[in-house]
């Protein structure tokens, strides 16, 4: 995954005190004024320019010219845009569930005070959070191996024939263990921080009525952190969309199962810097960028409609 | 005056731990079933990393020839680590300094810049700020790598790819920060406090550094963590941005180590592949274990509340 920020909010906690009438002015910009200022250059003024560059089209005969929508509807056409965005869609819908529910499990023991050792295992799971993708995709990536690998070494002790992992018809699984391996604990903690902040009163309520654990925790603990779970829902999924880093660096091992097309993310890539399509190239971008927000808004509002 | 006033600011880093510890003492029974589960989960955590461990002392011929998990005959680890460093006239210290350099000046900034922006949205009333909230988050859900391309070409027409700066500007920006320090910033200061340091005479810059900076430090320490590792770990960015080897950081210098294996003559270097991983993750497992109280208590000030 790309940049899979970490869970900035869907509501900020409920806003500070709204400050008096008078204190009203712009001595706020002084300190905020640089945050948007390189924000404003490094955010909005791509997308501008991506928008217009999908406007264009640099011709043979006529040089760049503007197109309208032509690149849109091209797009919309396109097959392998289309696989590229069935590859990530399926690696999604099977990796992000296994991934956050591994992690909401975790975080749920951890809360459950049922655990020797706690915090050892807390800061442990979490630890692959700071392996850069480039490294975890290398370690793993050897050990999926046949030739220094575990599944080699596997097969030599055991006999047995265990699958080429980086074949094409399992380099996407192998790909989202990795994904899975590097985001668990940092979902986890996610989860977990919003666990702490429950009130302690309401699982001594529930005692008091009879309440089993796993009652509590279907009844308090997970409804209470929905918005922790709707938010790395939205984040894994953005992630997966922009799926970009595993798969490359997994390609010199893996040439004949990841094309340069393989994630939509790839085949931008592939498009601007191998092609020089850059009109063609930013306008999948956008389409991209669309699809990820729609989806995302999708869980969101999901995720608040099972909240009333 | 002022600086008499500032509370420790683990006060209110950590409101959550102390009450829990009083919810019925001794009441839930530990269990062995469950802490059996997390270590296998442990073990799926740490397992790549004792591999990464036990193969970094193998030589080139030792990894093909042993079991990936355990020892080779020749134990080669500090071989390996002076070969990593010294490795084609000792590219790697370059890609390490390149490496610190974005850290210091993008991890840094991109923090300074939150905490000035977060200290704002927290404590003051200005004109456009629900706007300036509204387009951040927006932004977020943006996919980054939608933005790679056109900033690209900007950054091209500007004359500032396959410079440091292609990798430094972009880096600058956390929306992540922001949200955590307005949040934080928002729990952490009192607004009586910065009142009283105005009227004590104290003008606005002096009230920041003096008042609200101490009461911020366990959310600085957390953003900046996490714009460490954004950083430390960035891949995408520079392999767009940067041409020559000279400039770049450790993820995209060890990639094409490992890929060099593939071009036709290549040097095949995958011990040094592999040490230089176990080099790069050091730093910061270090600052993430060092730090871990910190950062914890600013994450979990951060989390959702509902």
């Amino acid at each position: 995954m790309t940049t899979l920020q970490p869970p900035a909010a869907a509501e900020p906690r409920p806003a500070p005190p709204p400050a008096k009438r008078d204190r009203r002015s712009w001595t706020g910009w002084g300190f905020i004024g640089p945050f948007v200022a390189v924000f404003a250059l490094v955010f909005l003024a791509p997308i501008a320019y991506s928008i217009y560059l999908s406007l264009f089209r640099n011709q043979l005969i006529g040089g760049n010219q503007f197109v309208g929508l032509d690149n849109y509807t091209q797009a919309l056409k396109d097959d392998q845009f289309w696989q590229a965005v069935g590859r990530v869609a399926l690696f999604l819908a099977i990796q992000v569930p296994i991934m956050l529910g591994i992690a909401l499990l975790v975080a749920l023991a951890l809360d459950s005070g049922r655990l020797y050792g706690k915090s050892f295992f807390r800061i442990t799971i979490f630890l692959p959070y700071a392996v850069p993708a480039v490294v975890a995709t290398l370690m793993w990536g050897f050990m999926y191996g046949t030739k220094y690998g575990l599944v080699g070494d596997i097969n030599e002790a055991f006999g047995t024939s265990l699958p080429d992992l980086l074949s094409p018809d399992w380099v996407l699984a192998s790909i989202g263990n990795i994904v899975t391996w590097e985001f668990v604990g940092y979902n986890m903690l996610i989860f977990y921080s919003a666990l702490r902040v429950i009130p302690t009163s309401l699982y001594e309520a529930a005692e008091i009525d009879g309440a089993g654990q796993w009652r509590i925790i279907s009844s308090i603990k997970l409804p209470a952190i929905r918005g922790a779970i709707v938010i790395a829902t939205i984040f894994s999924i953005i992630g997966s969309f922009q799926l970009f880093n595993e798969p490359n660096i997994l390609r010199p091992l893996a040439r004949n199962a990841i094309t340069t097309d393989y994630t939509p993310n790839f085949y931008t890539y592939s498009l601007s810097f191998n092609g020089q399509q850059h009109n063609y190239s930013a306008t999948v971008a956008i389409i991209m960028g669309v699809l990820t927000m729609i989806v995302a808004y999708a869980v969101q509002l999901r995720g608040m409609r099972k909240g009333a | 005056m002022s600086t008499s006033v500032a509370a420790p600011p683990t006060k209110s880093a950590s409101p959550l731990r102390t009450p829990r510890k009083k919810h019925n003492p001794g009441k839930p029974k530990r269990s062995l079933l469950l802490t059996g589960l997390m270590a296998l989960m442990v073990l799926y955590t740490v397992a790549p990393l004792i591999w990464l461990v036990i193969n970094s002392t193998k030589t080139q011929a030792g990894l093909g020839a042993s079991n990936g998990l355990w020892f080779a005959h020749d134990f080669a680890l500090w071989d390996n680590i002076r070969t990593t460093f010294t490795y084609h006239d000792g590219i790697f210290v370059r890609w390490l300094l390149n490496t610190l350099l974005y850290v210091v000046l993008g991890a840094g900034g991109a923090t300074l810049l939150a905490v000035l922006g977060g200290y704002a949205l927290a404590k003051f009333d200005f004109p456009g700020k629900r706007g300036i909230f509204a387009v951040v988050i927006g932004a977020v859900a943006v996919p980054g790598t939608a933005l790679a391309v056109p900033t690209f070409l900007m950054f091209s027409k500007m004359g500032l790819t396959d410079t440091p700066w292609a990798v430094i500007i972009p880096s600058l920006v956390s929306p992540f920060g922001l949200y955590l320090m307005w949040v934080f910033a928002a729990e952490a200061i009192p607004t009586e406090l910065l009142e009283a340091a105005r009227m004590d005479g104290a003008n606005e810059v002096r009230t920041f550094f003096q008042v609200a900076l101490p009461l911020l430090a366990p959310g600085i320490v957390t953003v900046l963590l996490f714009t460490t590792v954004a950083t430390w770990n960035n891949y995408f960015l520079p392999l767009i941005m940067l041409k020559d080897p000279d400039w770049y950081p450790l993820t995209l210098g060890l990639s094409a180590w490992n890929s060099q294996a593939e071009t036709i003559g290549g040097d095949v270097i995958f011990n040094l592949v592999i040490t230089g991983s176990l080099i790069t993750i050091i730093p910061l497992i270090a600052a993430f274990l060092f730090l871990q109280k910190y950062w914890q208590s600013g994450l979990a000030a951060g989390s959702v509340k509902e």
